[in-house]
């Protein structure tokens, strides 16, 4: 990726790099500042046996409410004292220190399980506006301080958090000769990557089905193009389209029942629907330029998808039966790879801009258009589960990664993993 | 230039023919020569050429094997060269790359039973699955301009792999417009 160019991203770019665990593990990186966010601080929770307590919760809650842009957490380091439950807390210090809310807790050990108490406090009433405690596995006190984010998250701002989901991409390594292709799953933050299918065969265009049990995708391992769905859990796997042409972009219909896809027939890419059970193919457009990658909207009766009807690709709308054909997108000469936020209401983009590919976003009621990222080679943006962060992949010195962006601050992260080129992430519903 | 090769070509092709001993079935014309002087062998081997020969003014209807690998392999041959290159979202055949398209159309026609498959590629940058149906575009846009040319549509099939498989990996224009490419595979 080149230097921002703009002064507005140029300015304020905070690095912090947690320590890669081991050579599955992404590396995590936030850049960017969050203007207008909420000031935080989550005390280190309180640990009372001997030895580091076997997570961190207070530091997972940390990178996620920074991560979405939507709140600053005060460093470690200007922490005056590490209160553990609300009557230790000194809240003129903390109000002293700029900080709006407060996050205390503590972890003791419980049999084999852990007990796990926090607290949000508000530091200007002093009011507690969540207390809860939980005992939970050593195994799920990451996933416990994802739900806990999301009630944190919530409970300030009012909607639903995301923390506590998963996504999927394809990963690539091996040189020229040797290459090798896995579909990946992984926590929302991108810990825990678990390999579902390995190939020596290109992976693409992972989708998650709406109750997230399933994932379609396009795999070439008969040295075709071919639409695929694997269940998660149990691995097994059905071919569901494998037309003479290419079968590809699969998206889950909001049911969970059928597939929108782009083949090509005829000669021709054109969006189809196919029924997953019947295999009931029905075509959506029918057009002599290329029509791919369809989208859903919410209410299941149509479908966003890229054509090049009118010279370079555009980003249009469609009626689930072929009817109301709709161009969406004006800005520049290539929008493509359309992903809706779950309200329907905003839909992000590739957007080609000075030659160069960013992550987009336009208002689909009065058509505001935002360009998201400083740009590079940004690509296949994915929603998250509540609208506020886009996914996408993206490239830094010579590296492919993922990144997040915030429709609600500046804030961008990326994720990668070492000899790993990460591509076209999926985040579930 | 061209049709010199061409010529040069069908006479290679007329000796693998010869030196892979196919069945002497054409008529035999009657020379005025000396056939004293040669072993059983040579005599033999002599008649199969020509019978060859016979056989090869209609042409070979394919290639295949060694012979194949020859002519795919020899930089002077009219199929040394098999791909050709687009600028980014395009996929239109460059006016440079033309010759090498009519070169593959005029060997097809000559060897009706030749098949081969045309895979289209994209570098890597935008949609991927856009790219995917680039890349087909593009494919499907060669083998277009080869049965213009002459060959025919059951020789042909089409495939594409997008932006999936760079024959470079590195991320600057130099790398990208060799990606940019359709290729015709023979085998």
């Amino acid at each position: 990726m080149r230097k921002p160019s703009s002064t507005l991203w140029a300015a304020a770019l905070v690095l912090l790099l947690l320590p890669s665990l081991g050579k599955a593990e992404l590396v995590i990186e936030i850049t960017g500042g969050a203007e207008a966010a909420l000031p935080v601080a989550i005390v280190p929770f309180g640990w009372e046996a001997s030895g580091d307590p076997p997570e961190d919760v207070a530091g997972v809650i940390t990178t996620n409410l920074e991560r979405s842009g939507q709140f600053t957490a005060l460093p470690r380091e200007d922490f005056i004292e590490t209160p553990s439950r609300r009557d230790d807390v000194r809240f003129q210090n903390w109000r002293a220190l700029g900080v709006d809310n407060l996050v205390v807790g503590n972890i003791e050990r419980d049999g084999d399980d852990y007990r796990v108490r926090y607290e949000l406090l508000d530091v200007f009433t002093g009011e507690r506006l969540i207390g809860k405690s939980f005992r939970v596995g050593s195994d799920a006190l990451r996933t416990l301080a994802h739900v806990i984010s999301d009630e944190i998250y919530e409970s300030l701002l009012g909607r639903p958090g995301a923390f506590n989901t998963r996504i999927a991409y394809v990963a690539m390594s091996g040189n020229e000769s040797e290459r090798q292709w896995k579909l990946v799953l992984a926590d929302a933050d991108g810990y825990d990557p678990q390999t579902i299918l390995t190939s020596r065969e290109p992976l693409m265009s992972p989708d998650w089905s709406p109750d997230g049990r399933e994932l379609a995708y396009v795999s070439f391992e008969n040295r075709r193009s071919e639409v695929f769905v694997q269940d998660v859990a149990s691995g097994e796997r059905e071919k569901v389209a494998s037309y003479e042409g290419i079968n590809s972009a699969p998206s889950w219909s909001p049911d969970g029942n059928s597939l929108a896809l782009a083949l090509t027939r005829g000669g021709q890419t054109d969006i189809y629907v196919i029924d997953v059970d019947s295999k009931r193919l029905r075509q959506v457009t029918n057009h002599y330029s290329i029509d791919t990658e369809p989208v859903w909207m919410p209410d299941g009766k149509s479908v966003l998808f890229t054509s090049d009807r009118a010279g370079g690709p555009q980003i249009y709308r469609i009626g689930i039966d072929g009817s109301d054909i709709q161009r969406l997108t004006y800005e520049g000469n290539y929008n493509a790879s359309p992903t809706v936020s779950p309200d329907g209401k905003r839909l992000a983009m590739v957007h080609r801009v000075d030659g160069r590919f960013a992550i987009a976003v336009q208002e689909l009621e009065g058509e505001r258009f935002r360009v998201m990222t400083p740009g590079g080679q940004d690509e296949s943006p994915s929603f998250a589960p509540n609208g506020a962060l886009v996914l996408y992949a993206t490239r830094s010195n010579g590296r492919a990664l993922l990144g997040t962006v915030s429709l609600f601050g500046e804030a961008r992260r990326t994720m990668s993993t070492e000899g790993e080129r990460i591509r076209e992430p999926a985040w579930s519903r | 230039m061209k049709s010199k090769s061409k010529t040069r070509w069908l006479l290679v092709a007329l000796l693998a023919l010869f030196l892979t001993g196919c069945a002497t079935t054409g008529d035999e014309e009657t020379r005025v020569e000396d056939r004293e002087g040669l072993t059983t062998e040579e005599l033999e081997a002599i008649d199969r050429e020509r019978a060859a020969e016979a056989r090869g003014l209609e042409g070979q209807r394919m290639l295949e094997g060694a012979e194949l690998d020859e002519m795919l392999e020899d930089p002077d041959s009219p199929i040394s060269r098999r791909i050709v290159y687009f600028a980014f979202d395009s996929s239109d055949i460059r006016e440079e790359d033309m010759d090498i398209l009519e070169s593959h159309a005029a060997f097809l026609t000559d060897h009706p039973d030749q098949r081969i498959m045309v895979q289209g590629h994209t570098d890597e940058r935008g949609s991927p699955a856009y790219n995917l149906a680039l890349g087909e575009r593009r494919a499907a846009t060669v083998k277009r301009v080869l049965v213009i040319n002459g060959a025919s549509d059951e020789q042909i099939q089409v495939t594409s792999y997008g932006e999936e498989k760079p024959a470079e990996l590195g991320g600057d224009e130099e790398a990208w417009s060799r990606n940019r490419r359709a290729e015709l595979v023979y085998r």
